[in-house]
C-alpha cells in the first residue's frame, strides 16, 4: 500500500479543508443566510406562490444540502485518486 | 372492512415482516452485532439511517409544529437536515476510517484516556436515554390511538417486537428492519400528502403544490393561508418568526450540530465498507430524509388551511358544533381536539385571542394523524399512517438502544472492566445489555419521569454540547489533550443542563426552576432547547484553554489523527 510522505499528507489535507470551507460557506448562506438572516429581503421576491426567503427556509436549503454532500463525495473521490489514497487501488 | 380491522391487518403484516427479517438476519459475531458485519451498501445504509434518524417526532409531530408556527417551524426543517452536511464532511469519513465499533471508543483512543471514554459513555447514555423515552411514548400513543388498545399494552407489544430483532440481530437485524421501516413510513407519509395536494391545488407533487394556486382559482395557496390565519388574529403564516432572529439562528445551529453528534446516527456510518461509502451514504441518507422533510411543510400548510376552512368555511361564518364532521368527534375522544362553547351560540369560534377562542385544544399531532380523515381518504390510507408512525418510533428506538447497549458491553465491560473477555462472551453480554436496555426503556415509557416532556429537544442540546465538539477536536486538532477534552465535555454538557434546569426546573420538576421560564430571563433571549450551540462554544473554549496548559498528546495520538484523515488502508471495522 502506498504511503504518503508527510508533505503529501499535508497537501491532501489542505485541499480537503479548502473544499470543505468552500462548501460550508454555501451551506451557511442557504440556511442561516437565505433562510434566517436575509429572509425578509428575499421575501420581497416571489416565485410562483412561494416567497423566496420562505422557500429557502422550508424547501431550498434542503435541496442544496443534498447537492453539497454529493458534490463533496465526487470531488473527494477524485482527490483520493490524485493522491493515490483511493481505497480501490490502495488497500 | 372497518377501520379497526384494517389497521390490525396492516400493522400486523408490517410486524410479521420485521420478525421475519429478525430471524433471517441473526448476528453471528460481535462485528455483526455492533456494525452489521461492516458490509452494508451505502444506499441501503442511507435508507436505514433515514429510518434511524426520523423518529416519532419527525413523523407525527413535525408537520404539526410547522402548521402552527408557520415560518418559525423552519428551524426544525433546516436544523434536522443541515446536520447531515456536517456529518458527511466533518465526521463520518474519519470515524469510518478509524474503523472501530463505538463513539466513546474513538474518544478514548484519541484522548488516550479511559476517563475520557467513560465521560463519553455517560454523555452518550444521557443523550440516548432522554431520546428513547420519547420513542417509547410514541409507540404507546400510536397503538392507543389507532388500534384502540391500552397505552401500556401497546408499549409491551412494541418492546417485544424490538426485543426480537435487536437482541437476535443487533446492528445487523436493526439495519435490515430499518430499511423495511423506511419504506413503510415514507409511503405512509407521502400518499396522504399527494392526495391532499391534488385536492387543494390539482398538483400531485406536494412540494410544488404548496407554491401553486388553489384549484380552480388564481389565488396562491400560501396567500390564502396567510389571509385566513390573519383574519382570525394569528400572525402571518409565511413570516411568523420563532421569538427572534437570534433565537432561530441558535435553535437551527443547535439542531444541526446535535444531529451530527448523536451517537446512534454516527454508528450507522461504521457499517459501510469504505470511507468513500461513508461520504456518499450520508448523501443518500439525506435524500431519503429530504423526501419526508420537503413534504412536511406542504402537509403542514395544507392541513392547517383545511382545518381552518372546515371550522370557518366563509369569513365570519363559523361551523356549528352539531354539524362537525366525523373526524372532529373521533379526535375529540382522544383529547387532541377540544371545544368549549364559551359564548354558548353552538358555533365553533376559532381565534388567536385566548379569551374568545373556543378551540381550546388543537394538538400539534392532529395535523399528521387526522390528515387522511380531514382529506376524506379511504380507510387503508389511515391504517397505513398508523403503521408508518409505529415504524418511525420503533426504528429510532432500536437504533438508540443499540448505541446504549454497545457502549455498555463494548466500552464499559470489554473496554474497562473485563478486557480479556472472549468474543463469544462479549456477544452474549451485548445481547444481555440490549435486553436490559429494552426493559429499562420500556419502564421509562410506562412511568415517564417529569422531564419526559421536553426530552427529544433536550437530547440534541446535550449531544451538541458534549459529543460533537469532542469528535471535531479529535479529528481536526492534534493539540487538544486528554485533560482539555474531558474538561470541555463536562463544561459543555454541564452548562447546557444548568441552563435547561434553571429555566425548566431541576430534572424538570415543577417549582424548581430557580430562574423563571420566560423570554426576559433567557440569556440573549435564547430558549432552553436552543442552548446546545452555546454549550458547544463553551466546550470548545474550555478544551482549547486547558490544552494549552497541559502536556502535549503523545506521538502515537498524532499518528492516529494523521491516519484517520486519509482513506487508503481503511480496513473493515475491526476489533482491537
Amino acid at each position: 500500500m502506498p504511503r504518503l510522505t508527510e508533505q503529501q499528507a499535508a497537501a491532501y489535507w489542505k485541499r480537503n479543508l479548502a473544499l470543505m470551507a468552500k462548501l460550508l460557506v454555501i451551506w451557511f448562506v442557504v440556511s442561516f443566510g437565505c433562510g434566517i438572516l436575509f429572509v425578509d429581503a428575499l421575501n420581497q421576491i416571489q416565485i410562483g406562490g412561494y416567497k423566496l426567503g420562505f422557500w429557502f427556509a422550508q424547501q431550498g436549503s434542503i435541496y442544496v444540502f443534498v447537492a453539497l454532500i454529493f458534490y463533496y463525495t465526487r470531488r473527494m473521490t477524485a482527490l483520493d485518486r490524485e493522491f493515490g489514497v483511493d481505497e480501490d487501488q490502495g488497500a | 372492512m372497518d377501520l379497526r380491522t384494517l389497521s390490525y391487518i396492516v400493522v400486523g403484516s408490517t410486524f410479521a415482516l420485521y420478525i421475519g427479517i429478525a430471524i433471517w438476519s441473526r448476528a453471528g459475531s460481535t462485528k455483526d452485532f455492533y456494525v452489521a458485519g461492516g458490509g452494508v451498501h451505502p444506499v441501503a445504509n442511507g435508507m436505514a439511517t433515514a429510518a434511524d434518524w426520523m423518529s416519532a417526532a419527525s413523523f407525527i409531530s413535525m408537520a404539526g409544529m410547522i402548521a402552527f408556527m408557520g415560518y418559525g417551524g423552519s428551524v426544525f426543517l433546516m436544523g434536522w437536515t443541515g446536520g447531515f452536511v456536517i456529518l458527511a464532511m466533518l465526521l463520518a469519513p474519519y470515524l469510518r476510517k478509524y474503523g472501530k465499533f463505538t463513539v466513546p471508543e474513538f474518544i478514548g483512543d484519541r484522548f488516550y484516556s479511559r476517563s475520557a471514554r467513560a465521560v463519553a459513555v455517560i454523555c452518550l447514555i444521557i443523550c440516548s436515554v432522554t431520546y428513547v423515552i420519547g420513542q417509547m411514548k410514541g409507540v404507546g400513543v400510536a397503538f392507543s390511538r389507532f388500534l384502540e388498545v391500552e397505552y401500556d399494552t401497546g408499549l409491551y407489544v412494541g418492546m417485544i417486537i424490538v426485543f426480537f430483532y435487536a437482541v437476535l440481530g443487533g446492528m445487523k437485524g436493526i439495519t435490515y428492519t430499518q430499511i423495511a421501516q423506511y419504506c413503510v413510513l415514507i409511503l405512509a407519509y407521502t400518499i396522504p400528502a399527494v392526495f391532499i395536494s391534488l385536492q387543494l391545488t390539482g398538483n400531485p407533487i406536494p412540494q410544488l403544490g404548496l407554491g401553486s394556486a388553489m384549484a380552480g382559482t388564481d389565488t396562491y395557496l400560501l396567500d390564502r393561508l396567510d389571509q385566513v390565519v390573519t383574519e382570525l388574529g394569528f400572525d402571518r403564516y409565511t413570516t411568523h418568526e420563532r421569538l427572534s432572529t437570534l433565537n432561530m439562528f441558535a435553535y437551527t445551529a443547535s439542531l444541526m450540530i446535535g444531529t451530527a453528534g448523536l451517537p446512534h446516527v454516527i454508528i450507522r456510518f461504521f457499517t459501510v465498507p469504505k470511507v468513500k461509502d461513508a461520504r456518499s451514504s450520508a448523501g443518500w441518507a439525506l435524500v431519503f430524509i429530504a423526501i419526508l422533510y420537503t413534504t412536511a411543510p406542504a402537509v403542514a400548510g395544507m392541513a392547517r388551511l383545511n382545518l381552518m376552512q372546515t371550522i370557518e368555511p366563509q369569513p365570519g361564518n363559523y361551523l356549528a358544533y352539531e354539524e362537525r364532521p366525523q373526524w372532529f368527534s373521533n379526535w375529540e375522544k382522544t383529547g387532541l381536539l377540544a371545544f368549549e362553547d364559551k359564548n354558548a351560540d353552538g358555533l365553533i369560534q376559532y381565534s388567536a385571542n385566548a379569551g374568545t377562542n373556543e378551540m381550546v385544544t388543537v394538538d400539534n399531532d392532529i395535523i399528521v394523524l387526522a390528515n387522511p380523515e380531514i382529506a376524506r381518504l379511504p380507510n387503508w390510507v389511515i391504517a397505513l399512517v398508523a403503521a408508518g408512525g409505529l415504524a418511525a418510533a420503533l426504528s429510532t428506538a432500536a437504533g438508540l438502544l443499540l448505541a446504549i447497549s454497545s457502549s455498555i458491553s463494548h466500552d464499559l465491560l470489554k473496554g474497562m472492566i473485563a478486557p480479556d473477555i472472549s468474543e463469544k462472551a462479549e456477544l452474549m453480554a451485548s445481547r444481555i445489555a440490549m435486553a436490559v436496555a429494552i426493559v429499562g426503556a420500556g419502564y421509562l415509557g410506562l412511568h415517564p419521569p417529569g422531564f419526559a416532556a421536553g426530552t427529544v429537544a433536550l437530547a440534541f442540546g446535550l449531544a451538541a454540547s458534549s459529543i460533537f465538539p469532542a469528535l471535531m477536536m479529535g479529528i481536526f486538532s492534534k493539540a487538544v489533550t486528554r485533560e482539555g477534552a474531558i474538561a470541555g465535555m463536562v463544561a459543555g454538557i454541564g452548562v447546557t443542563l444548568l441552563y435547561v434546569f434553571q429555566h425548566k426546573g431541576i430534572m424538570f420538576m415543577p417549582g424548581t426552576a430557580f430562574l423563571g421560564d420566560s423570554p426576559e430571563n433567557w440569556f440573549l433571549g435564547i430558549e432552553p432547547n436552543a442552548f446546545g450551540v452555546v454549550g458547544a462554544i463553551v466546550n470548545f473554549t474550555v478544551a482549547f484553554a486547558v490544552s494549552r496548559v497541559t502536556a502535549q498528546p503523545p506521538a502515537s495520538v498524532r499518528e492516529l489523527v494523521e491516519n484517520i484523515r486519509v482513506p487508503a488502508g481503511a480496513s473493515a471495522a475491526r476489533d482491537h
